[in-house]
């Protein structure tokens, strides 16, 4: 370190190396170009999330359009107290914690699972091939997924084509209200199965495979070597997967859902992140919506952080520090 | 096992295809769907494209999907290179500004404020603005940036090279992997979305091929768009359908094998360090 500072300082060079200990004023001058380079991004940054974050203002105003936020009457926390006394917000909340539930319960162990399967193959070719296959449906759009799903589950399609034929019954999962639930959960291990592997494969390659020899000498089957090695090792990672989860709680992706909202109606399909846009941009009731949309980043933002110290407190490393 | 968990993932794929490419009496026959098509035809692909208001959300989407990522890669690549120098000028506070935004994103209500504050709505502009930099690509460029080794930038520096000239001729040359992971990131979440088209453009004619799809598909609504409309409700509505849904999947289905192998180099270097 010192004999590098050494070396630039000696060379007499037009942007001098990053020293500590240099004046604001300096240092501007000296990253000039970066600072620069900073801008549009920072631009984006401060005017499409922290402008929004100052629109959360309107949660406490009874906000109408037409007169702006300056002219709109400022209303404390009458939105919030409306909300926690609305039904139609409990039952969207309701609907959020099961959907998540159900989500940490199946979703979440199935890239595992995959990993797992798919680290035990040693051929090269076939790996690569299931690999490529299963990563595809992440980027595929839900508008696709939705319609792909009613192609094949729906009314008139595959499934209940097959059952027709050979004289079952058919049994109705789309716009049926009840199935609503493990239909949308079914999409999302579907979609996004293969993707969520990829960190578990790249955790797994890092297991010293010293340890399952000498597992194995000890005379460890699969199951205890599974136990006793592989998911040690992967305990940081699914600890870190699982705080992320657990803050995002309180968001079941908004297109899926939206996307099929109408066919099951909102009694078992609205979730908050849709309960807030249909009561402020399709209602207008925009002060209300706000505020619902500001509870639910608030719990969100608090999730998160009480998840990151509880994994401290556990000695894993967590999301940030 | 991996046999049966493959056949799920492209069982649908198959129907959709099989079925746009069949001939409209063979799906109506085998009664919506078809698994292997007798008979291939593309009459429900020439319908789809003589019709005004698929090949005109075609052509939305594509430009919106180019112009766009081209605009998130720069914005990004610039922030993360200079994030990615230690002891930058304001680097820390605007890395903090960075990373809250992943506590606490913005909600629907107030972006759609800001969009229309900045007079936005109705504008193509709307699809790709509010969306320009994501958080999480920024941290995986960063931490792919600082890998790069010190010395080089103190090589390039002592030959007299500036900042802006170091990026351009040393950085991103060593960068290739994961601007093209990113880029591909950026390029779909532009190709697939449709919800930025259904809240800021209330002019539908303006709307990119996902958002048609969404009410063509999903809703069940006519194509606004007679000559279409017509022979979709003549022949069979549901290879017209997928013939939608094949185009709205094809770019996507052709980049993928280019840029698949980049993934783990590209996002586990970054998700690592970041």
């Amino acid at each position: 370190m010192l004999a590098r500072r050494v070396r630039t300082a000696m060379v007499e060079d037009p942007a001098p190396a990053r020293v500590r200990g240099a004046s604001r004023r300096q240092r501007l001058r000296r990253d000039l170009t970066l600072v620069l380079l900073m801008l549009p991004a920072l631009a984006y940054f401060l005017v499409f999330h922290y402008g929004a974050l100052a629109g959360n203002l309107i949660a406490f105003l009874d906000y109408v359009p037409f007169l702006g936020i300056t002219g709109s009457v400022w209303v404390g926390f009458d939105n919030f107290s409306e909300m926690f006394r609305d039904p139609a917000m409990w039952q969207a909340t309701w609907n959020t914690v099961q959907i998540s539930a159900l989500q940490l319960l199946f979703f979440f162990p199935a890239p595992l699972g995959l990993a797992l399967l798919l680290h035990s193959l040693t051929g090269g070719f076939v790996r690569k091939f299931v690999q490529s296959v299963v990563y595809l449906p992440h980027f595929i759009s839900w508008v696709i997924v939705v319609a792909l799903f009613q192609q094949v589950l729906g009314g008139a399609g595959v499934l209940n084509g097959m059952l027709g034929d050979h004289g079952l019954s058919t049994i109705d999962v789309i716009g049926n209200p009840d199935m609503f639930k493990p239909l949308v959960v079914g999409q999302v291990i579907w979609k996004d199965s293969g993707w969520g592997m990829i960190i578990f494969l790249a955790a797994l390659h890092q297991v010293d495979e010293q340890l399952y020899e000498s597992a194995a000498i000890d005379g460890a089957g699969w199951w205890r070597r599974l136990w006793h090695v592989t998911l040690p090792a992967l305990r940081p990672i699914i600890a870190l997967l699982l705080i992320l989860k657990l803050g995002d709680i309180l968001s079941t992706g908004f297109e899926q859902i939206y996307l099929q909202r109408a066919s099951v109606g909102p009694a078992a399909a609205e979730v908050l992140d849709t309960f807030v846009y249909f009561t402020g941009v399709a209602n207008g009731d925009w002060g209300y919506a706000a505020a619902a949309g500001l509870f639910k980043g608030v719990v969100g933002a608090l999730l998160v952080y009480s998840a990151n110290k509880v994994a401290h407190r556990l000695g894993e490393s967590g999301v940030y520090r | 096992m991996l046999t049966i968990i493959v056949a799920i993932v492209l069982a649908p794929f198959l129907v959709v295809i099989s079925t746009s490419l069949a001939t409209p009496e063979e799906v109506i026959a085998k009664g919506g769907w078809v698994v292997w098509p007798d008979q291939i035809s593309f009459a429900a692909y020439q319908q789809v494209l003589s019709g005004d208001v698929v090949t005109r959300a075609t052509t939305v989407s594509l430009l919106v999907t180019v112009v766009g990522t081209f605009l998130s890669l720069l914005c990004t690549v610039t922030l993360a290179y200079a994030l990615a120098r230690p002891g930058v000028f304001g680097g820390k506070p605007v890395l903090l500004l960075v990373l809250f935004t992943f506590l606490f994103p913005p909600g629907i209500i107030p972006s759609y404020l800001v969009v229309q504050n900045v007079g936005l709505l109705d504008s193509y502009f709307a699809l790709i603005l509010p969306v320009l930099v994501n958080a999480f690509n920024l941290v995986v460029m960063r931490g792919f940036f600082q890998g790069i080794p010190d010395e080089l930038y103190e090589a390039a520096r002592i030959d007299g090279a500036g900042d802006l000239r170091i990026l351009v001729r040393i950085v991103l040359p060593l960068s290739k992997a994961v601007v093209a992971v990113v880029g591909l990131f950026y390029a779909v979440s532009y190709w697939n979305s449709f919800f930025n088209a259904i809240l800021y453009l209330n002019d539908s004619s303006k709307w990119p091929i996902q958002a048609v799809l969404q009410q063509y598909v999903t809703q069940g609504a006519q194509l606004a768009d007679p000559s279409v409309a017509e022979s979709a409700s003549r022949n069979a509505p549901h290879s017209i359908q997928m013939a939608v849904v094949v185009l709205a999947l094809v770019p996507i289905v052709c980049v993928y094998p280019f840029i698949q192998r980049h993934f783990v180099k590209g996002v586990m270097t970054g998700a690592i360090k970041g």
